[in-house]
């Protein structure tokens, strides 16, 4: 595999990764609101 | 109103279920293709831009104008968008909201169908010990009503109402107790079983590697995915297709979000569960989607095969046979979880297609949760028995055309038209930040206004006149000559038919040029078959040319007592008449799938228009 492939792959998975889990940690910690 | 009881039960719940809509069959098998055949690892740049500028945009839109219309106890598209643009044609365009969903349930359940099918044959070890013909023919088996794989008469219309019954029964459970659930145990289920196959294929080695290449392996596979060509980078067509792949993966455009988004409490945030929806189908597609199908196909069967073949068709054709290579054992469990994988990918999809009608049944006339399930798969059924019929004639292609390609970006590029213009760009940012959990970048106020809709303006153009070969710099140059069976001109006006043009036909017209190769006269419970030699287009075609065919097409009537007009070694030109007997053309199955959709539209329009009045009498 080619440094140039493998590059893109790594850092387009990781930051998928990332912010995927950035809001599933913000939709886990964040609080319901109270409806009226 | 008898809807409004109906909540989902928690937010993580919700989220999986939005995301359990968007991930589909396209994930693992439409994104790989796309990108290998646009640039390999150039094709994320684009794509990413039409996430930012399209993606996201698209899916703040449809959370919050239904969170909107729930609000104001309306569960579906017609009476939402009624209510935002105050104007009678807004409800008539929201019908494409259950139009959709009903035309692609129909028949995406098919879809579904054979991965259930293909789960019970991966258990059962029917590929066990087929070569790669063998097991593409199986589905070819399958889909074919006069043969059957299990032993059950009538297979695939068999299986495919017990698809569609599954999901009748599970809507029938309603939002908290029956979609919600299956969300929760499939949407995990999907990934666990996507981990370990990804986790397979990388370490596959060079042992299964074809003849003259030593070094296949899935590493390979993912270097022809993901290495980048910038040469691409500015090619219109790459930008397309990237535009393309965002749309249809994402689930927009279908009404689906909308009504899913009406049971989000008024107060509780829809724009950060948009994002955590819309990067976890991203997750799927890129994380997961790129590492299955190519680098496993490329490690067994080699970078030439997989630059010629790949496709959706991959998935039922090729992939039972690559797992066969892992030994009994281990190709047993990879089947299941491979078609398991397509299964949840496919029930969470098309259960979210259920609930639009269910929505606006419950809303304009006091249905039960159970009765609007019911008559969801009646109307299904209705809709999806001739694309299971006439399968190789060409309905189910039809209906993904029209209902699942073409509506999608008209419906799409009219609601953001409706929210950034009509509605009001001010209370529609209002409105995706009532209640967020995350603060939006302003610049996307100019985007949802601006940018969205003129994306989806160029999709929809791109796709009226779509150059063929797909080459637009060729058109912008020099010539531009539609894609006859891809624009939708051509589709419109069937250019690509040139010749059995009439529904029906008593004599029977050469496809294409070329030399009679082989007679087969019918018999009974035989049907008669002429083979046409292609050969290399030259100002006559003459006999000597023989040798050069280049591929044969074989062509079996439909009646045993057909009469054959040609004899082998006879010259045709294309249009030249064949044989004579009673011809059902294919022209008439494309006209019959448009007739079908028409009238589903026309009779979701006319309950709409009832519900109106029914609104304006208990006024």
């Amino acid at each position: 595999m080619s440094n140039s492939a493998l590059i893109t792959m790594i850092l387009t998975q990781l930051f998928v990764i990332a912010v995927t889990g950035y809001f599933f940690y913000k939709v886990l910690t964040t609080p319901n609101k109270e409806e009226d | 109103m008898s809807n409004d009881k109906q909540s989902w039960g928690t937010r993580v719940g919700l989220i999986l279920a939005m995301a359990g809509n968007a991930v589909g069959l396209g994930n693992f098998l439409r994104f790989p293709v796309q990108a290998i055949n646009n640039g390999g690892g150039t094709f994320i740049i684009p794509y990413l831009v039409c996430f930012f500028l399209m993606g996201i945009p698209l899916l703040w839109i449809e959370w919050s104008t239904g969170r909107f219309g729930g609000r104001n106890g309306n569960h579906c598209t017609p009476f939402i968008l009624d209510n935002m643009g105050k104007k009678r044609l807004w409800k008539y365009i929201g019908v494409f909201g259950i139009f959709t969903n009903i035309a692609v349930a129909a028949y995406y359940t098919y879809i579904e169908s054979w991965t259930l099918s293909y789960v019970f044959h991966s258990l059962k070890q029917t590929f066990s010990g087929l070569n790669q013909f063998e097991v593409a023919q199986l589905f070819g088996s399958y889909v074919d009503l006069n043969t059957n794989t299990m032993g059950i008469p009538f297979e695939p219309v068999i299986i495919y109402i017990f698809c569609l019954a599954i999901n009748v029964y599970i809507l029938s459970k309603g939002l908290e107790g029956g979609v919600e659930k299956v969300a929760k145990i499939g949407m995990p289920l999907l990934i666990a079983f996507g981990v370990f196959l990804a986790v397979r294929g990388l370490t596959l080695g060079s042992n299964g590697a074809p003849v003259g290449c030593t070094d296949c392996n899935a590493f390979l596979g993912l270097d022809f995915l993901w290495k980048p060509d910038f040469n691409n980078l500015w090619d219109a067509k790459v930008w397309l297709a990237a535009a393309g792949q965002i749309f249809f993966t994402l689930s927009v455009g279908m009404g689906t979000i909308h009504c899913y988004a009406a049971y989000v409490k008024p107060k509780q945030d829809v724009a950060l569960n948009a994002m955590a929806a819309g990067w976890m189908n991203g997750f799927v597609e890129i994380v997961l989607g790129a590492s299955i199908v190519i680098p496993i196909a490329v490690g067994y069967l080699g970078l030439d095969w997989v630059k010629e073949n790949a496709s959706f068709s991959m998935a039922f054709q090729t992939m039972p046979y690559l797992f066969g290579k892992w030994g009994t054992a281990l190709a047993t469990a990879a089947g299941f979880m491979w078609f398991g994988l397509l299964f949840f990918a496919g029930i969470t999809s098309s259960l979210a297609m259920g609930t639009p009608w269910m929505g606006f049944m419950q809303d304009e006339f006091g249905y039960s949760i159970k009765k609007s399930a019911i008559t969801f798969g009646i109307v299904t059924l209705i809709m999806g028995l001739p694309t299971v019929l006439f399968f190789k004639e060409g309905v189910f292609d039809q209906y993904d055309y029209w209902a699942g390609t073409v509506v999608l970006v008209v419906f799409a590029l009219a609601e953001s038209i409706l929210f950034g213009w009509i509605f009001g760009i001010d209370k529609g940012w209002d409105e995706i930040n009532q209640g967020a959990d995350i603060t939006l970048p302003k610049i996307y106020k100019p985007i949802l206004k601006y940018i969205t809709p003129t994306m989806l303006l160029i999709i929809f153009v791109g796709s009226l006149v779509l150059p063929k070969n797909n080459d637009w710099e060729k058109a912008f140059k020099e010539e531009w000559v539609f894609d006859e069976s891809n624009s939708i001109i051509g589709q419109i006006t069937n250019s690509d038919i040139k010749h059995n043009r009439d529904w029906f036909s008593t004599v029977y017209e050469a496809p294409s040029d070329g030399i009679i190769t082989e007679v087969i006269p019918g018999e009974e419970g035989i049907l008669p078959v002429i083979v046409i030699g292609e050969v290399p287009k030259s100002p006559l075609i003459s006999i000597d040319q023989l040798n050069t065919i280049e591929n044969t097409k074989q062509i079996e009537l439909h009646n045993a007592n057909d009469i054959i007009d040609v004899k082998p070694g006879q010259i045709i030109q294309a249009g030249f008449p064949i044989a004579q007997g009673w011809h059902v053309n294919p022209i008439f199955y494309r006209g019959f799938a448009r007739m079908m959709l028409l009238g589903l539209f026309l009779y979701l329009a006319i309950l709409v228009h009832l519900a109106n009045k029914k609104r304006k009498l208990n006024l």
